[in-house]
């Protein structure tokens, strides 16, 4: 295939859309209808928007978003599955100007990370988390997350998730608002333009948060994996507004007094 | 320079801080906590980042966290908390970044108990985790020795980008001794080349294990064993006591070689020509070292403080040139400088055949005592 170069534009053209700073140019290996993707871009917009791209340093999870750090146009490490609060402390300990984001999923961090989490928050350790719930373990080929809904039928809950054997669906939001050290957190969804939106809000509120050294910040991002729920990209989003939402209720849950009165 | 009288566990925190380290983080374990505690006090006085985590699995990823950015970093633990860092351990070999650990060995398996042992040879010399690396462990026997390892361990981190394990049996952690503590170093200002801290008017670095392809994982393990080569090659370090004209040679390392010097000395009073072969780096082996004592010898006597981990390395260093007898006290026991004499003086009375099972041998001694 050849590609002609593009012709010069006669007119002016009003750029009204495009890559975020912050972003690389490498496709990303994401299954059609994703949000990971959405995610990215949101945190990729807001790091733009707030100049800090040059002092922040991502830290990739375990899970499909293993490879965020080649995605992202800055410094980036990559963390031992649920170990991305204590990797983030480490750095934000000896880098206290740096700021350091955590990019991890349910079953990182609701589930293996579950002690690395609650004590970064509880020691109001100055970093954001982006927190990808998605209700399932995408990476590893769809098995019950601790945030998978009852009944949902997983790889390894084939029946549908039995509370009585396998328990019940983490609230972290509303766990980790019961934190002193935490400054902000909020559950996000990303079904639909408006949602997306009132992410990127809380996104740049969770950095806000970061840079004013107010506290430890978490975002929850309700999110689709259409490969494993066996779903086409428009039935995932369907789903996370007929299902998730329902049973992970958006909301603040915890906003610092100084976060309130930000314009962003 | 004065001379102080300090606690092992003590005296290799100041060490650290002498040697410049940037950041502490660690977790309470008996019989290292007297480390920690020191940290608390002294790293917020010098303004150097001190924090203790929720477990010994947070704390080695604080310590692989700040390792990314350059850092000088360190953490301390004994046994159990090295099995719970092992995950982190091969993280930290994976991305080629340093670090420090100290590891204040007790009783075991299991919760086992305080007192010293040697147990945790055979998990640190592989660096406890999975996968294809080699941390460099130095053995210390005394607390000075001690500090002068510590201070040399951010050194050979640094230098071959890999874990530097200090293993200190529980008694040098313990124990209270005189000592000369280094000169406040330094702190290093420039951070190397590969670390992160901000992509600012420069390429953004990337810190990873993560090597999808074959072939690049491939290319980064050789890289690891050619860097571990080189630490072999120039690394090794051992001290030698009475052996010129030794024709019995014992080995031991940490508190097991400095009670079998004792030993030696009594038996060298007594007319018997016996000398002390302590390897410090137990990583690098010093095997070149002891296969040419293995060609003067007439026998050897390994002393342990565990079930004969390191004899196994002495006897594939020895390549069967020489018999060999095994002494071990294990669970916590120390082995008094008279055990070792009658050990050293059945050697002479009745070298053991290179057939000997020297392990066999000592178990069936055991049942009987
Ligand atoms: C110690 C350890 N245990 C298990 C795994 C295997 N593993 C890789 S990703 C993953 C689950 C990831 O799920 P989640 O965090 O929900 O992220 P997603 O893939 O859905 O984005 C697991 C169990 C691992 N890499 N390390
Ligand atoms: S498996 Fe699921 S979470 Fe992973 S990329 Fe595909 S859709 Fe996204």
């Amino acid at each position: 295939m050849t590609v002609s170069a593009p012709s010069k534009p006669r007119r002016k053209l009003k750029l009204v859309y495009q890559k975020p700073e912050a972003l690389t140019d490498k496709a990303t290996h994401y299954c059609p209808g994703c949000t990971h993707g959405v995610a990215h871009r949101l945190v990729a917009e807001v790091i733009d928007e707030m100049g800090i791209r040059e002092r922040a340093i991502g830290i990739a999870p375990v899970g499909c978003a293993v490879l965020a750090y080649d995605y992202f146009e800055l410094d980036g490490v990559e963390a031992a599955h649920g170990r991305a609060p204590a990797m983030a402390t480490g750095i934000k300990r000896v880098l206290p100007d740096s700021v350091v984001f955590t990019y991890q999923g349910d079953g990182d961090l609701a589930s293996i990370g579950m002690a690395e989490i609650m004590h970064a928050a509880a020691r109001g350790e100055r970093i954001t988390v982006i927190f990808i719930n998605n209700a399932i373990y995408g990476m590893t080929g769809g098995q019950m997350a601790p945030t998978t809904l009852p009944q949902q039928v997983t790889t390894s809950s084939p029946r549908g998730r039995d509370v009585v054997t396998q328990g019940y669906p983490i609230r972290m939001a509303e766990i980790l608002a019961t934190l002193d050290g935490v400054a902000y957190s909020v559950r996000r969804s990303m079904h639909d333009p408006a949602n997306i939106r009132k992410a990127k809000k809380a996104i740049r509120l969770a950095f806000e948060a970061q840079v004013r050294g107010l506290g430890f910040a978490m975002v929850e991002l309700l999110s689709t994996c259409p490969t494993n729920w066996r779903m086409s990209p428009i039935e995932a989003m369907h789903w996370v507004r007929d299902h998730m939402v329902p049973a992970y209720p958006l909301g603040d849950y915890k906003v610092d007094a100084a976060l309130k009165k930000l314009r962003v | 320079m004065t001379r102080e009288l300090l606690k092992g566990n003590v005296a290799m925190a100041e060490a650290a801080i002498r040697a410049g380290v940037d950041a502490y983080f660690g977790y309470p374990i008996t019989p290292q906590s007297e480390l920690l505690e020191w940290m608390s006090k002294r790293m917020p006085e010098e303004g150097r980042a001190f924090l203790q985590a929720e477990s010994e699995v947070a704390a080695i990823n604080m310590v692989y966290g700040a390792a990314c950015t350059g850092a000088r970093v360190m953490t301390s633990t004994s046994g159990p908390g090295i099995s719970l860092m092992a995950e982190g351990i091969s993280y930290i070999a994976g991305t080629e970044v340093p670090a420090v650990i100290v590891d204040v060995m007790r009783g075991g398996p299991g919760l086992g108990n305080i007192a010293p042992s040697q147990g945790d040879y055979r998990q640190v010399i592989h660096g406890a985790g999975h996968g294809d690396f080699f941390p460099l462990v130095l053995a210390p026997a005394s607390v000075q020795e001690a500090v002068d390892l510590i201070s040399e361990a951010f050194d050979l981190a640094e230098k071959y980008r890999t874990v530097v394990f200090v293993v200190a049996d529980g008694s040098i952690g313990q124990m209270m001794e005189p000592v000369t503590l280094p000169p406040m170093r330094e702190r290093k200002r420039a951070r190397p080349e590969w670390a992160v801290g901000g992509a600012k008017g420069r390429a953004p670095r990337r810190l990873t294990s993560l090597y999808l392809k074959p072939e690049v994982e491939e290319r980064v393990n050789l890289r690891i064993l050619r860097r571990w080569r080189e630490a072999e090659a120039h690394e090794v370090r051992y001290r030698g006591y009475h052996l010129d004209d030794a024709a019995y040679v014992v080995i031991g390392f940490g508190t097991a070689g400095r009670v079998a010097l004792s030993a030696v000395r009594a038996a060298r009073s007594e007319g018997i020509r016996v000398g002390l072969f302590r390897p410090v780096s137990l990583r690098p082996f010093p095997t070149q070292a002891i296969r040419q004592l293995a060609s003067q010898a007439k026998a050897f006597l390994v002393v342990e403080m565990n079930g004969g981990q390191m004899l196994e390395d002495v006897q594939a260093a020895a390549q069967g040139q020489v018999p060999i007898r095994f002494y071990g006290r294990m669970g916590g026991m120390v082995p008094f400088p008279d055990e070792v004499l009658a050990e050293i003086k059945a050697l002479a009375a009745a070298p053991p055949s290179p057939a000997d099972d020297p392990r066999g041998r000592w178990l069936a001694q055991m049942a009987q005592a």
